[in-house]
């Protein structure tokens, strides 16, 4: 399996995105934002946390206006693999790959700490590893994660199963506590917490490696 | 000739700072303000002299990216 992650001016856990890949078995590639297309055989495009482009107009705003977007765009239209975390969530609702909007958390502040995160759905190659309301403890670093749906796409996300994750306990002001969720075909990702802070013994708690295991394990046999 | 964009939540979205800031403003003592929304103000300087198509370009620069319409409406003003 190939992965390929994406670095912006300003990423800043593209690193541990990439560790996490090749911990659970992807051969991974680093590509620099303006860079306009993604190597030959990738399968699964990692969009990094951080704070691209300063976080300047809005979250990634200016990151998904940026030439290698349009090609990770092109991937997700071929049917490839999209996993954004954090600002890479917020990267992938600018694009419209994924619905809805990252605004300011409700309390205004920055938010630092594990939270309890349920799994919502184990129907996706993210999230097929774990049991249907498992709760794990993941990282969050955010100041803009009140993921922002109206009543209908809130319901239509609801019918369709993709919702991926909730938080435990209200962390942000997120409509319906989501921290995460999957597109139609359920191969774009987009999630707040920071799975590749979860996944290793000495980062204090596993509890995301199966996002990338599962991946691979998926995209692997296929 | 200049254009000028202002960025506002659209209405029914709730605007956690502006919350903030009508709180901070009834802490200092200003009664009766019932509501705050916070938006942005983006000024371009542009190289055209039509004023129709300035309008038109900047509408396609907002759709594009200065606006986020899932979330925000925008003006446009050409001064």
């Amino acid at each position: 399996m190939h992965a390929a992650v994406i670095t912006f001016p300003g990423s800043n856990c593209d690193r541990d995105l990439a560790v996490a890949f090749e911990a659970a078995g992807a051969k991974v590639s680093r590509i620099w934002h303006k860079e306009t297309d993604l190597p030959q055989g990738v399968d699964v495009v990692g969009i990094p946390g951080g704070f691209s482009f300063g976080d300047y107009l809005r979250c990634g705003a200016i990151a998904a206006n940026s030439p290698i977007c349009h090609a990770v765009v092109a991937h997700a239209g071929r049917g490839g693999y999209v996993l954004g975390i954090c600002n890479g969530f917020q990267v992938l609702t600018e694009t419209r790959l994924l619905p809805g909007a990252l605004m300011r958390n409700a309390g205004l502040k920055f938010i630092c700490r594990a939270v309890g995160l349920a799994v919502a759905t184990t129907d996706s190659a993210f999230t097929t590893g774990y049991q249907k309301g498992q709760v794990l403890r993941i990282p969050v670093a955010h100041h803009d994660g009140n993921y922002t749906a109206g009543p209908d796409l809130l319901a239509q996300l609801q019918a369709e199963d993709r919702i991926a994750f909730t938080y435990a306990e209200p962390v942000n002001g997120s409509v319906g506590d989501i921290a995460g969720v999957l597109s139609a075909n359920r191969r774009v990702l987009g999630m707040m917490p920071h799975p590749e802070r979860a996944a290793e013994d000495t980062h204090g708690s596993t509890d995301g490696r199966q996002i990338f295991a599962g991946l691979v394990g998926a995209l692997t046999t296929a | 000739m200049k254009a000028r964009v202002h960025v506002m939540l659209k209405n029914g979205v709730l605007d956690p700072q502006g919350e903030a800031v009508r709180h901070a403003l009834g802490t200092l003592g200003f009664e009766g303000v019932e509501s705050v929304r916070q938006g942005k103000v983006i000024e371009l300087e542009l190289a055209a002299t039509d004023a129709e198509a300035a309008r038109v370009e900047v509408t396609r620069m907002c759709e594009a990216i200065l606006a986020n319409t899932v979330i925000e409406s925008y003006t446009v003003e050409i001064v």
